[in-house]
């Protein structure tokens, strides 16, 4: 359970400074007559769509913290056998990070007010994601083929669990990408567009950093690491 | 005294507006409608329902207990189904769902000085899910083989054996398809909740202005966003090794003489992940009914909350601790001896705050003008029954106090007392207290009455007894205590006794409801604000507020939740919204 707990921690790290601004040592029984003037007091400046993407990601991150946890748990009962990475999941890798590369992009032409580049760079983003969905499917097909099937070891139903878990958040991205797109194409207005296109833009960062995570994961490496950090700690 | 802004040089209209969704038909006013008030008063009414099931379960089990070989319908599988639904449905989707998806929708808003959730349309869907969550779960009952009667903690590898009812059936199947939808929907609410109580805000309320109650629900929400995954992975898992023949949770197991194909799981795993999620879950309760009770003890004693900034740190304060207790539930699943150790210390930590708080009810009443109403009787039995269920956990929070009564039936009365009787409690009292609000009408004195008291007194009569019966041994969990030599002929009594309490009890509960929906047409008008509270929500223009709570313009804060029998003032209460210092003597001390 280290995993989740360093996780909350970072949580409750930010929590605690969010909090640290708040005048949690007013004395709200002695003030009296407007005292929101001073910034942040009465909410974010950022826009409310961003902040609730942003807990929605906490919540997504915590999902993800909580089954590498169970996976580092399971990892250390004895009949564990790690399987061998299938390679198709480089090329998914470089797909997804195009992916949010093209959502950068057209994030900086929405600001810009560039509509083409716009269109252009969801698009892209959202041919490369779904060309990384075919990619994780094929790579289960890969396995499959190898004998190594969902229930033969528990590795191999961490693998299928974890990529289809996080196959499955893509997916609910691309239902907004295509939302998005949709206003691209016929005519958002341009403060409601570069809203949704930088939304689009965050959800796919944090995405490709839970999959470059989980590839770390399941290629072992988060497991040498830690085990590094455990011999430096003793 | 600080009085920062004067008054009548803020112009109303600088927060901004919100784009509203105003519906044009009766379907999308009265059922599919994105306004928060409906959708509470759906979810209230949703958990209440199923709440109701909940209730005749535990008569059910309490006939068998009570009165043991008398009913032959119920067998040991109806048993252990009846525990396993009425345990799982009080907990989640009763409490939970009552005091964030209820309470949670319509105070929020009203209470900050929103207009709305921020995201209607998420939180609409969030209501349907959550609909969708407890129709699944009672399909269970009419699924053949029945609801699963693993317990309501699900523990592997036993719930999805043969031997267990639903085990090898639908039952456990629908149950955790039931809470993953009831995951993914209060998800949805959730994210409402807490960035509505970050960005809603109207002018003037900042954090520190925020009544208790919001400051409740909104720890708790986050909380609960926090620890509901542990309980979705630990679903999603066990849905894989029953439906899909995996070995996440399942050991080695020869069941009937034939080897499972399960393999090497570790239950314990599962174990983990639940009370990750389980032992927050205790306080997802208990938070918001901490809050609301705060602002009903100062509203009915006419007294300014004592402590106001300790009670907020206390919540916050809480609500981390509550993530690094979890293995106290596991005391007796073997653990490193440290941990052990660990775990009971944190666990005995949170008594802190936790007896901050308490502190800070009773002086909030010490010398407080108190008017007896029944919110205020029910807060009131709500201190005395926390208190008395928290000492119990005090108990058994000691790893050495712990394992030999881990299984008897004084686990059953700490639980129900601090988590079961007492958040209910609040949830009457706060009903009590926002009914007129709701509704336009008071709910009936004498029902109200007849209901505190047998309530109160009842829910005392069936688990004072329970401890007593569990120091003398008697085990929980087992539905029939004939031929026990721990069952003398006294603890039969006292459980034939607790048994006809528990009836009791529950029928007042239907008096209850009777009069919920009697005082919609026959109830006295209540008018704007029955309580002379000083809290947003009862400054609105119209009761029921109607779509957008604050007719035109947005009120405006210029002081906090609790300026009660200010002196100088010419009433005993100055609502939030209200400009200027009445020269209060209150300096510091």
């Amino acid at each position: 359970m280290s995993v989740i707990l360093v996780f909350l921690l970072v949580i409750a790290g930010f929590a605690g400074w969010w909090l640290s601004h708040q005048r949690l040592m007013a004395k709200p029984w002695l003030e009296q007559g407007v005292i929101g003037d001073t910034i942040g007091l009465e909410g974010s400046t950022l826009p409310t769509a961003k902040i609730g993407l942003g807990v929605f990601l906490a919540v997504v991150g915590c999902l993800f913290a909580l089954f590498t946890s169970a996976y580092f748990m399971r990892m250390a009962l004895s009949d564990w056998q790690a399987l061998p990475l299938p390679r198709v999941l480089w090329f998914n890798t470089s797909v997804l990070v195009l992916s949010s590369i093209a959502l950068q992009c057209a994030s900086v032409a929405a600001r810009r007010g560039q509509i083409d580049t716009v269109r252009l760079g969801l698009a892209t983003a959202g041919l490369t994601a779904l060309a990384f969905l075919i990619g994780q499917l094929v790579a289960w097909r890969d396995l499959t083929a190898d004998g190594y099937l969902l229930t033969a070891n528990p590795a191999n139903s961490f693998f299928y669990l974890i990529t289809g878990m996080h196959g499955l958040h893509i997916l609910g991205g691309l239902v907004g990408l295509s939302r998005t797109a949709a206003g691209a194409w016929n005519g958002a207005r341009p403060a409601r567009l570069r809203l949704s296109v930088e939304l689009c833009a965050m959800y796919w960062h944090f995405l490709l950093f839970v999959w470059l995570a989980i590839f770390a994961l399941l290629a072992g490496w988060a497991a040498s690491f830690i085990e590094i950090c455990r011999q430096l700690l003793t | 005294m600080v009085d920062t802004t004067p008054a009548d040089a803020i112009p109303p209209a600088e927060v901004a507006e919100m784009e509203l969704y105003h519906p044009h038909s009766w379907w999308t006013k009265y059922v599919f409608s994105q306004d928060a008030k409906v959708i509470a008063i759906q979810y209230s009414a949703t958990a209440t329902a199923i709440g109701m099931v909940a209730l005749v379960l535990s008569w059910m089990m309490r006939l068998q207990l009570g009165f043991p070989g008398t009913f032959d319908f119920i067998t040991p599988e109806a048993y252990y189904q009846f525990i396993t639904m009425h345990g799982m449905i009080m907990v989640i989707y009763l409490l939970t769902a009552l005091f964030l998806g209820g309470f949670g929708n319509y105070l929020i808003p009203l209470m900050v000085g929103a207009r709305d959730m921020v995201f209607p349309y998420v939180n609409m869907l969030s209501y349907w899910i959550y609909l969708l969550a407890v129709l699944v779960l009672v399909s269970s009952f009419f699924a053949p083989g029945g609801p699963t009667g693993a317990g309501w903690t699900l523990y592997p590898p036993q719930a999805i054996m043969t031997g267990t009812p639903g085990g090898q059936d639908w039952g456990i199947m629908l149950m955790l398809v039931s809470l993953i939808l009831f995951i993914i929907g209060f998800t949805m609410g959730g994210l409402n909740y807490v960035v509505t109580v970050l960005q809603a805000r109207t002018r003037g309320m900042t954090l520190m202005r925020l009544p208790l109650t919001v400051w409740g629900i909104f720890t708790a929400t986050v909380m609960a966003l926090l620890a509901f995954p542990a309980l979705f992975v630990a679903c999603v898992m066990m849905l894989f090794d029953r439906a899909l023949g995996t070995s996440f949770f399942m050991p080695a197991i020869v069941e009937m003489g034939e080897q499972l194909q399960h393999g090497g799981g570790s239950p314990i795993l599962f174990q983990h992940l639940f009370w990750f999620f389980g032992h927050p879950e205790v306080y997802i309760v208990a938070l918001p009914a901490f809050g609301i009770v705060s602002d009903l003890i100062s509203t009915h004693a006419r007294k300014n909350i004592f402590g106001y900034r300790m009670m907020v740190w206390a919540i916050v304060g809480i609500g981390a601790l509550s993530f690094v207790v979890w293995a106290h539930h596991m005391y007796v699943s073997g653990m490193h001896p440290y941990f052990g150790f660990f775990f009971a210390t944190t666990t005995l930590v949170i008594a802190v705050p936790t007896a901050i708080k308490v502190y800070n009810w009773v002086l909030t009443l010490w010398r407080g003008d108190i008017h007896l109403t029944i919110p205020m009787l029910f807060a009131l039995a709500f201190i005395v029954t926390f208190v008395n269920g928290g000492l119990t956990g005090l108990f058994l929070g000691n790893v050495v106090v712990d394992v030999p009564l881990s299984d008897t039936m004084f686990v059953v009365a700490h639980f129900h007392m601090v988590m079961g009787v007492a958040p209910i409690l609040v949830i009457f009292g706060a009903i009590y207290h926002w009914y007129p609000k709701v509704t336009g009408r008071m709910l009936n004195e004498a029902m109200g009455q007849f209901h505190f008291w047998v309530t109160f007194l009842g829910a005392y009569l069936i688990f004072f007894p329970m401890h007593y019966i569990g120091l003398m041994g008697v085990p929980r969990r087992y539905n029939e205590l004939t031929d026990m030599t721990v069952m003398t002929e006294s603890a039969h009594n006292l459980n034939a006794f607790i048994s006809i309490m528990a009836f009791l009890v529950g029928f007042a509960q239907v008096v209850f409801l009777f009069n919920l929906i009697w005082s919609i047409r026959h109830g006295r008008e209540a008018g704007g604000n029955p309580w002379r509270a000083t809290t947003l929500e009862w400054q609105t223009p119209e009761t029921p507020p109607a779509h957008g709570n604050f007719g035109k313009e947005l009120p405006i804060v210029y002081r906090w939740a609790y300026d009660y029998s200010v002196p100088g003032a010419k009433e005993d209460f100055i609502p939030q919204n209200v400009p200027g210092s009445f020269g209060s003597s209150r300096e510091p001390a």
